[in-house]
């Protein structure tokens, strides 16, 4: 725990609300009209400059989104959004895709400097230190800003690019792909991303290829009064392996905002996706005021034999989280893992968990979830594993512990268990518990101040989870957890 | 330098300590003997300020200032050292990162500079060679599934490591076979100094055969009811605590 | 609301006619009735989009509604009575339902163990008896809408008040006998005073081959220093649709055992509300479900520890069999004033054949922060190794799946104090068990 001592002083330079990515970016947007219709669809199709298939197929859902209604089985409460409220599209000002980094405004440069994200691959490559290369697609609103190592990858048959410069040129692949595992259809939220989408990432990792770096995209909501919409698709073909990492912050706003991501992962036979999130949307104020929406569909579809999707995540951010990361067990011997940390201060509603569908034979998943609770937050892990008539020898694990710190906040746990077949075997265990008088005591004994020593147990608490993460992102997660949870002890 | 004036504590309304006197000066090794329930663990958890005792009356003075208003963190800064009789395990956070970060915090608030690792992974090893504490363990969580004896070696690795002046043994030699006992007293005795005084809490004489005291004091009923040297000890294996039970029920 | 009502299910609309129909007959207040029957059908028959039906459909499931049953003829009670079987072989003091309705008679009423009152519940409804103000405690249940259509129909019953130790257990022996299809409604209420003990036997059979309804509430209020174990098994007749609710509220420093036997009806759905309401109770909350062919079998339970210092074990075991389908619903809440809770719950279950089904759903509802709470669940088949070990040993495969299987139950039985009562409950396991092969 080097970061420890490293964490507590980062806890003190920050300012009272404890968010530091919370600045705004003074940069000229171009924003489709307010409000959702029609119009606005084409206007974002047309922007992107997609072909009509595109825009039939936008058109289609926001039909159907007509017809939806919000989900309401969730355990989050939130005053009723106005779809005709917000803005669709925010995009930066005469931007049409540049052709290198001194085309982008430096303005926005300035932004992910800030916020260490390094765009400029000579500056990674010149670096002392000999890290792990990490190409970085960094949507700026609706729009992606930059997208690095896109030659490099290229060359090793890698495409990695925006999903709007996708549709020009690979319109095949993702017609070929999208929402073939999140359907146009699926629900409310999905639905509406499917209509209004505006960027996000797109890879393709051909058979038999290992991505020769990580892939990470950084997603910035900056504008006032808009949603965001990103939509990602990641497909690694029969033998591929590629390693994604996500990552997210907005700037600190009264206001709530919509953030309805879509992200669909396919693996065909033998290929392994690792997914990793680091969430750090704004989460609002200490009384609730601000913080964005995070209504998030992610769904992973072990396609092919053999295939295995790995998602990790850890959630510190977002005023309400609503996110089930899945898996489809579809491939005989795939296999389907979640790990999470979901940590809730303050006002913070969590409601999260995994979704293992076992439908192929020999399937196995695994989740490991760890919940913390602070402050007046409500942390709710939600969550599915089932087994289909054909899934034999199915297994899952589940492991599902929740810590809660103070006794103003909640922390739950519903799983649905369901199997539909004998020699499926599943296994659940869930504990809540606090961190023990004993346990800080004998830390402040030892020199530790309370603080500390909850920082400490905490960490240890989620590090069956965090040593799923890439190193960096490791490191950064166990800080964002004890920032989030500063001010909840004592 | 540690100097305890008629304390008086409860905990839920149960008077546990009547008025203790002690002193225990520079350098010196005190043992505290007593039967169960005289309130020995209770004295040293409150030396260490731990939350849930109420100190009615009295001052504990280390170094002549009064540590009563202090947190268990400040007192552990300020020189004080207690090695639990149930060291408690903490999952998931190695005894390596533990040790680092209780050091650091401890440096630190005593305005010290930091050890850098390779510095404090010297000194991790060369004190675990000697207390014959395996590397392994180092690696695991704090005494996440450790025996008995290992916490112990853990807790004596601990005390080496953070260099206190005041140490407190509660009854350390519990749950030790006779091999365990003879490495964390050989370790215990490792430390002693003329600058570093030890208070050894123990029920039985055995442990005072490796780590012989300057003086004893017996305790009975929250109170120090006898002091005397190394020999009172003896005499109280071979008596038994009887005549101070009755000093109680008197 | 009024396009709601439009969209009632034949057996919503026949439900308001009956009830239009028998609630002038019924005995007491038509009022709370009435209210009770509103509330009901503001929603209708819960479905599987209502969360706590999820997994039991009772609007896929009952398709009509059979006509309720009238008060047996004394020569039919007893013929009726005759053919019961469960807890035979326990000593204990008889009372007997028939077709939902109180057999008045077979009760020597002067002559009652020590401490025990009976009072028969058509007479106190009729006459507004003032136990009957203790009715209804716990709110998990009057939210309920099986409870709900009970608090509607409910034709009989009885009152039972317990003071002081009771040593006689007493048995509620349900018997629906007709040979037609009957829908049944009985209310037990049972206030067991501050400092008084006793065991409660709760047996409920029928005929097989017709669709009988029964829908049984047991509301015990159980006050300080009180000890109680419940026994109850559902023999039900292998057409029947039966619900239940046990609604508990438990005093301090009490303590409650509880198990449901599962071994009969097509359809069964067990409610348990527990309400922990004083501090340093302890109640453990068994189930033990036998399933097989078509069956499906539901253990519905909430366990609410509204006081600090409790602690609740919940243990339930399924064994599926055929085509049959096990749903386990647990859930503990823990208040923010409920510290020092300690709440274990586990649901294990053994699919034995390749088309049963199990719904799993163990909840932890969690706002108190000095707590020890978890749950588990478990799915799968029987142990390979096991059984590998047991037939290396020279037993066949049926006798070694029968021990083992008869071990895995006997977890859950175990915890029932009253010897005489246990072994019957394993003899009906090992029925079951032999009636596979």
């Amino acid at each position: 725990m080097p970061a420890v001592q490293e964490t507590i002083d980062q806890v003190r330079l920050i300012d009272v609300d404890q968010y530091k990515y919370g600045f705004e970016t003074d940069v000229e947007m171009e924003k489709a009209p307010k409000g959702l219709s029609e119009d606005v669809i084409r206007f974002i199709s047309a922007k992107k400059g997609e072909p009509e298939w595109m825009l039939e197929w936008r058109l289609g859902a926001y039909k159907r989104w007509l017809t939806l209604k919000e989900p309401n089985w969730a355990r989050v409460s939130y005053d009723k959004i106005d779809y005709n409220d917000m803005y669709y599209y925010a995009g930066p000002k005469n931007f049409p895709s540049p052709k290198s980094l001194d085309e982008v405004d430096p303005e926005i440069l300035k932004t992910y400097e800030k916020l260490g994200i390094p765009l400029r691959e000579q500056e990674i490559l010149a670096g002392v230190e000999p890290k792990n290369r990490v190409a970085v697609d960094a949507v700026f609103d609706s729009v992606s800003v930059a997208t690095t190592f896109k030659a490099e990858l290229a060359k090793a048959g890698v495409i990695f690019m925006p999903i709007s410069e996708a549709i020009r040129e690979y319109p095949d692949l993702v017609r070929q792909y999208l929402g073939t595992v999140v359907p146009v259809t699926d629900n409310f939220f999905a639905t509406l991303n499917s209509a209004v989408f505006t960027d996000g990432s797109f890879v393709y990792i051909p058979p038999g290829v290992r991505c020769p770096m990580e892939l990470s995209t950084y997603f910035r909501i900056n504008e006032k009064n808009t949603g965001q919409f990103e939509r990602t698709l990641i497909i690694a073909d029969k033998g591929s392996y590629v390693s994604y990492l996500e990552g997210c912050t907005a700037p600190m706003r009264d206001e709530n905002q919509l953030h309805a991501a879509v992200v669909e992962l396919i693996a065909l036979d033998d290929a392994e996706i690792k997914y990793s999130t680091v969430q750090n949307w704004y989460p609002g104020d200490s009384e609730g005021r601000g913080g964005i929406y995070n209504f998030v569909t992610k769904r992973g579809d072990c396609r092919g034999k053999n295939s295995i999707i790995t998602w990790t995540q850890v959630e510190t951010g977002s005023a309400i989280t609503w996110k089930y990361p899945s898996c489809i067990l579809r491939g005989d011997g795939s296999r389907g893992e979640f790990y999470s940390i979901a940590v809730s201060n303050g006002m913070q509603q969590v409601d999260s968990g995994t979704k293992m569908l076992h439908l192929g034979k020999n399937t196995t998943s695994r989740i490991i979830s760890k919940g913390i609770a602070a402050g007046r937050s409500e942390n709710t892990y939600r969550g599915l594993v089932s087994a289909h008539r054909k899934a034999s020898n199915a297994r899952n694990f589940t492991n599902c512990d929740s810590l809660l710190i103070g006794n103003q906040c909640g922390a739950h746990t519903v799983p649905y268990i369901e199997s539909k077949n004998a020699t499926a075997v599943f296994e659940h265990e869930a504990t809540t518990s606090k961190i023990s008088e004993d346990q800080l005591f004998y830390c402040q004994q030892r020199g530790l101040s309370a603080e500390e020593a909850t920082a400490l147990i905490v960490n240890g608490f989620v590090k069956d989870v965090l040593q799923h993460l890439p190193m960096e992102f490791a490191v950064e997660a166990q800080k964002l957890i004890s920032i989030s949870l500063e001010g909840s002890v004592g | 330098m540690l100097q305890i004036k008629n304390l008086v504590v409860q905990i839920e309304d149960n008077r546990i300590l009547n008025g203790l006197n002690l002193t225990v000066n520079k350098g010196e090794v005190a043992a505290i003997m007593g039967p169960n329930g005289s309130g020995k663990s209770t004295l040293s958890y409150v030396i260490a300020g731990k939350a849930d005792y109420e100190v009615l009356d009295g001052e504990i003075l280390l170094d002549g200032q009064n540590i009563l208003e202090m947190g268990p963190d400040e007192r552990a800064a300020a020189g004080l050292f207690l090695a639990f009789q149930y060291p408690l395990e903490i999952p998931g956070v190695a005894s390596m990162t533990f040790l680092k970060a209780a050091i650091n915090a401890q440096r630190k608030a005593r305005g010290e500079i930091e050890l850098t690792t390779p510095d404090f992974i010297r000194r991790v090893n060369a004190a675990a060679t000697k207390l014959e504490v395996p590397k392994d363990m180092l690696k695991r969580g704090l005494n996440v599934g450790f025996s008995g004896g290992e916490k112990k070696r853990m807790e004596i690795l601990q005390m080496a490591l953070l260099e206190p002046r005041f140490c407190i043994l509660d009854e350390t030699d519990s749950g030790l076979d006779i091999d365990a006992l003879r490495i964390v007293s050989e370790g215990v005795n490792a430390l002693r100094s003329p600058d570093r005084s030890f208070l050894v809490i123990t029920h039985y004489q055995r442990l005072l055969n490796y780590i012989v005291p300057d003086s004893v004091h017996v305790m009975s009923a929250g109170r120090i009811v006898k002091s005397g040297g190394k020999e009172l000890a003896l005499e109280l294996e071979a008596n038994g605590y009887a005549d101070y039970r009755e000093i109680e029920a008197a | 609301m009024a396009q709601l009502t439009l969209m009632r299910t034949p057996t919503e609309t026949a439900l308001v006619q009956a009830f239009d129909a028998a609630k002038a007959t019924l005995p007491g207040d038509v009022e709370s009735r009435a209210k009770a029957f509103e509330i009901f059908n503001r929603n209708g028959l819960p479905h599987r989009r209502v969360e706590e039906f999820k997994y039991t459909d009772l609007r896929a499931l009952m398709r009509e509604i059979a006509p309720f049953a009238v008060k047996p003829s004394a020569s039919d009670a007893a013929a009726a009575l005759a053919k019961t079987t469960a807890f035979a072989g326990t000593e204990a003091l008889d009372v007997p339902f028939v077709n939902g309705h109180f057999v008045r008679d077979a009760v020597k009423f002067d002559a009652l163990p020590e401490g025990v009152e009976i009072v028969p519940l058509a007479e106190a409804l009729a006459s507004g008896h003032e136990w009957l103000a203790r009715l209804s405690p716990v709110a998990w249940a009057k939210d309920n809408p099986v409870y709900q259509l009970n608090s509607s129909f409910m034709a009989d019953g009885v009152m039972l008040r317990i003071v002081g130790a009771v040593e006689t257990p007493i048995h509620l022996r349900f018997m629906t006998g007709s040979e037609t299809a009957v829908a049944t409604a009985t209310r037990i209420l049972i206030l067991v005073e501050d400092g008084a003990s006793v065991t409660l036997l709760e047996s409920h059979e029928g005929t097989n081959g017709a669709a009988h309804q029964p829908n049984d509430v047991v509301e015990l209020i159980a006050g300080d220093r009180t000890n109680v174990h419940h026994v109850r098994l559902n023999r039900e007749g292998d057409q029947t649709l039966a619900l239940s609710t046990l609604a508990l509220k438990l005093g301090g420093d009490a303590y409650f055992n509880s198990i449901n036997v599962v071994a009969g009806s097509s359809i069964s759905r067990h409610q348990v509300f527990a309400m922990l309401n004083g501090e340093n109770s302890k109640a453990q909350i068994n189930g033990v479900s036998m399933i097989k062919g078509g069956q499906h079998a539901d253990s519905t339970l909430i366990v609410e520890h509204a006081a600090p210092h409790c602690e609740s074990r919940e243990l339930f075991k399924t064994v599926i069999d055929g085509e049959a389908t096990g749903v386990f619903q647990g859930k503990i809440i823990v208040p923010h004033h409920a510290q020092k809770t300690d709440g274990r719950m586990m649901s294990a279950a053994l699919l034995l054949s390749e088309g049963g089904t199990m719904n799993n759903k163990p909840e932890l509802e969690i706002f108190a922060d000095d707590v020890q709470c978890a749950h588990g669940a478990t799915c799968g088949q029987l142990d390979d190794d096991l059984l590998f070990y047991l037939m290396a040993r020279g037993l066949p495969r049926m006798e070694a799946e029968r021990l083992l299987v008869q071990a895995f139950l006997g977890e859950a039985i175990e915890f029932v104090d009253n010897e005489a009562a246990r072994d019957g409950l394993i003899a009906i396991a090992e029925d079951w068990l032999k009636a596979r092969v």
